[in-house]
């Protein structure tokens, strides 16, 4: 019975302890939010290729808090570790779990960190470093996930073989609203692993009447019954056993199995009829159930030993006839397998795109063996092989477009090469002449601004002279140096007009020089605005320039790389996936020939039985007709 | 119990434990190895992803023309959002059909990038339609118009789209 706590839990973990990103505080970084888009769709390769950019952009800052992401960066560091837990990259998930555990980090972050790495840890089976990651919680634990922890931390005690330590976290899980119907079972596992077989059954009879509506609740519940049956009826005590297995639901997962040993109950305590009566039921159900191939079998035992040997007949008939289709259905689905049909199913694009992709395998015709796959498609091992074996077809066909469009990118660039390549030279030289001239009114701009700033400290009114004033009054100096060297008679009344015109010019200069000098500032300052136009006008000449020649300079070599990469890649998944998928088809038909084998053996069974049955009816027969 | 009881015995058992014997075929060294090897594929080709993404964004998108455009739901919005049409300076730039599962990931506050295109540095007029449902299952139909300004850096805009409750025509627009 040991094996039944570890695969039980490992499943209620594997169902219990998936949490999303959820809806808290306001959102200041889109790409977090796109991550998440992806992430709450299912979409971890999307998802985790936008946050892992993101991220390490972020990482890479000088001033990180000016960044939208630094608000969320401690959620996006444990986002990218539950998005690789959900893309089944445990050991990436682990690093980036034990680097936020090493940060300086809010003790209740680091103690979520802790529960989800001692997580991943008992997902891998490595309990021994599963408990070293729980034992590192301390301190203020977030309560969102106070139950998933201990709840966690009695599974890996029960898949260490410490029970006792098992069964004091669970006893205080007894009353948790997320944990308590599973806590139950589970404490009823651990009396049996501690060897305390009282204390267990009475434990499963508590687990098997809970009272709840929750579909997983009512599915353990009926778990805890049939198993509390089971240890009942493999001591002998067949009444008891009867009783407990007849709580499991008619309609729930268990129902088949339970049907099943409702009827050994009897049939143990020489109960025939009662044996007849679940059994009939069980034998009408799917026909690819192992327990009710069992039962189809069964039920004729049942009657011949309540000697109603012409219906064991006609019902070991409908057996031998039915194990016979079976049988040939599993040689279908054995060559069907062996023709990599098994596989192709799996990958088909509409199966992936439903939920209960696996369950809807059983209603495609072309793929008969899935009927007879679906306890091995339940189990964790196969469907991590499983899971691996998709993400890997995924992942070729990602590759495959990817591989397809390097020739679009190298045709892109070849067109805005040959677009661009004639104009540039007529487009430089023209951006030449505009340099030139560019830097000359920036020159220009530059000594004017000179000039007014020299002025505010030294007034030079000559200098806001208008080009007539400056041209007259050159004149005037050039009369003043000719009358300097002149002997005239008139050089006394020559020089006094002089100084009266240059007197009236300088009068007209210094009173008028603040009203020039305002209105040289406000022309100066319009200027400035141009030059701002002109300067962001060559600005975006020089951008388009650039973009230019950036849209096809400097692509060949990481397209040449990344073509080789996604080549290799590509030869690298085509292996895993041929390695994978013999693995997953070897099991697959190591199972249906198991399950082959079987049906032929009650087959052989059936067949002897069905003689059997024959010879004493119709002795019953003869001995009736005798006078 | 007969012999043929006792055999079917065992055999019920042996059906019990949920995972069978030949699971544990493949948890042996040869799964767990592959189970590596996969991880590190993943990885390498997570990389290839991000890397082609930039060589993408550079050769398509490139940051002086670049434009993103993200579409959120407002808090708390109950109305079923059917669809969304995006106009930039009134020509169409995108319009999206959203299903379930799409729809679900924005309430949970998922952000959608809905578009990524290019326009020149300046003012632009964007104009957002959106179709629905209102809880009260009345038809919604909005739209409203937009204008940004695109500089020379890449511009990512945020769309936040809400019933009657969020205020004005439900439509919100900001730079992020």
């Amino acid at each position: 019975m040991s094996r039944i706590p570890l695969s039980l839990t490992g499943l209620l973990l594997f169902a219990s302890l998936a949490t999303s990103p959820s809806r808290s505080e306001e959102l200041k970084d889109l790409y977090f939010g796109e991550a998440l888009y992806y992430a709450h769709q299912g979409y971890y390769f999307e998802a985790l290729e936008r946050l892992d950019s993101e991220v390490l952009q972020h990482d890479g800052l000088d001033e990180p808090q000016l960044d939208t992401l630094y608000h969320h960066i401690d959620d996006a560091e444990f986002s990218l570790g539950d998005f690789e837990l959900r893309y089944r990259m445990h050991h990436r998930a682990g690093r980036a779990i034990k680097a936020v555990l090493e940060g300086a980090v809010d003790e209740q972050v680091r103690n979520d960190a802790a529960y989800r790495l001692a997580r991943i840890h008992f997902q891998k089976n490595q309990m021994a470093d599963a408990i070293r990651a729980l034992d590192r919680i301390d301190g203020k634990v977030p309560e969102s996930i106070r139950d998933d922890i201990e709840f966690l931390r009695a599974n890996v005690y029960l898949a260490e073989n410490r029970p006792q330590e098992s069964i004091a976290v669970l006893h205080d899980l007894q009353d948790s609203k997320s944990f308590g119907g599973f806590a139950a079972y589970n404490l009823g596992i651990a009396y049996l692993q501690s060897g305390q077989r009282e204390d267990a059954l009475q434990q499963l009879a508590r687990a098997g009447q809970v009272a709840t509506q929750d579909p997983a609740e009512l599915a353990i519940r009926d778990k805890s019954n049939l198993v509390l049956g089971t240890i009942l009826l493999e001591a002998g005590n067949f009444d008891e056993a009867r009783l407990y297995l007849n709580r499991v639901r008619l309609d729930g997962p268990f129902s088949n199995q339970a049907l099943l040993s409702a009827g050994w109950a009897s049939m143990s305590s020489d109960d025939f009829e009662r044996a007849v009566v679940p059994w009939n039921i069980l034998a009408d159900r799917e026909v690819t159930d192992g327990a009710t191939q069992e039962a189809m079998l069964a039920l004729p035992f049942a009657y011949g030993k309540l000697k109603v040997h012409g219906r064991a007949a006609v019902n070991y008939g409908r057996a031998l006839d039915s194990f016979g289709v079976e049988v040939t259905k599993l040689d279908a689905s054995i060559e069907s397998i062996r023709a990599g049909r098994f596989l192709e199913a799996l990958t088909r694009e509409e199966i992936r795109k439903d939920k209960d992709w696996v369950i809807r395998l059983r209603s495609l015709p072309e793929t008969p063996e899935t009927y007879y796959l679906m306890e091995l498609l339940a189990t964790h091992d196969f469907q991590t092989g499983l899971e691996n074996y998709l993400d890997l077809a995924d992942l070729r066909r990602r590759l495959l477009g990817w591989q397809a469009s390097f020739d679009s990118f190298d045709d892109m660039v070849d067109i805005r090469h040959d677009h661009y390549e004639p104009l540039l030279p007529d487009v430089d030289e023209q951006f030449r002449q505009l340099d030139s001239r560019m830097r000359l009114r920036i020159e220009q701009h530059k000594m004017l601004v000179r000039r007014r700033d020299d002025l505010l400290t030294t007034p030079r009114p000559e200098f806001l002279a208008t080009p007539e004033e400056q041209a007259v009054l050159a004149r005037i100096e050039h009369i003043e140096t000719l009358l300097q060297g002149a002997e005239t008679p008139f050089e006394a009344s020559l020089q006094r007009r002089m100084k009266r015109l240059k007197g009236l010019l300088i009068y007209t200069l210094e009173t008028e020089y603040h009203a020039r000098f305002t209105e040289f500032d406000r022309n100066l300052r319009g200027l400035d605005e141009a030059m701002l136009v002109a300067q962001g006008q060559y600005d975006q000449f020089v951008r388009s320039r650039q973009a230019a020649t950036h849209s096809y300079v400097g692509y060949e070599k990481p397209i040449s790389r990344l073509r080789a990469q996604v080549s290799n890649a590509i030869e690298q998944v085509d292996l895993l996936m041929a390695r994978q998928g013999h693995a997953l088809e070897t099991v697959a038909i190591k199972e249906l020939v198991t399950r082959r084998d079987r049906l032929e053996n009650y087959r052989d069974k059936a067949r002897f039985a069905l003689a059997d049955s024959y010879d004493r009816a119709t002795q019953a027969q003869a001995r009736v007709d005798e006078p | 119990m007969s012999r043929l009881s006792r055999s079917f015995m065992v055999v019920l058992l042996a059906c019990i434990p949920l995972s069978s014997g030949i699971a544990q075929d493949l948890s042996g060294d040869e799964m767990r190895s592959l189970d590596g090897q996969v991880q590190e594929i993943k990885s390498d080709v997570l990389s290839i992803s991000s890397e082609l993404g930039n060589l993408e964004e550079r050769l398509l998108y490139p940051s002086s023309t670049q434009i993103a455009l993200f579409v959120a739901l407002a808090e708390d919005e109950s109305f079923r959002l059917d669809a969304v049409q995006l106009e930039i300076n009134g020509e169409l730039a995108t319009h999206h059909i959203y299903s379930y599962k799409e729809l679900e990931a924005l309430q949970k506050g998922g952000v959608q990038r809905i578009y990524t295109g290019n326009v020149a540095t300046g003012d632009h007029q964007l104009t957002v339609t959106m179709i629905g449902k209102l809880k009260n299952g009345k038809d919604l139909s909005q739209s409203d118009s937009f204008v940004f300004a695109k500089g020379i850096e890449p511009k990512a805009l945020g769309i936040t789209l809400g019933g009657p409750e969020f205020g004005g025509s439900g439509i919100q627009v900001g730079d992020w």
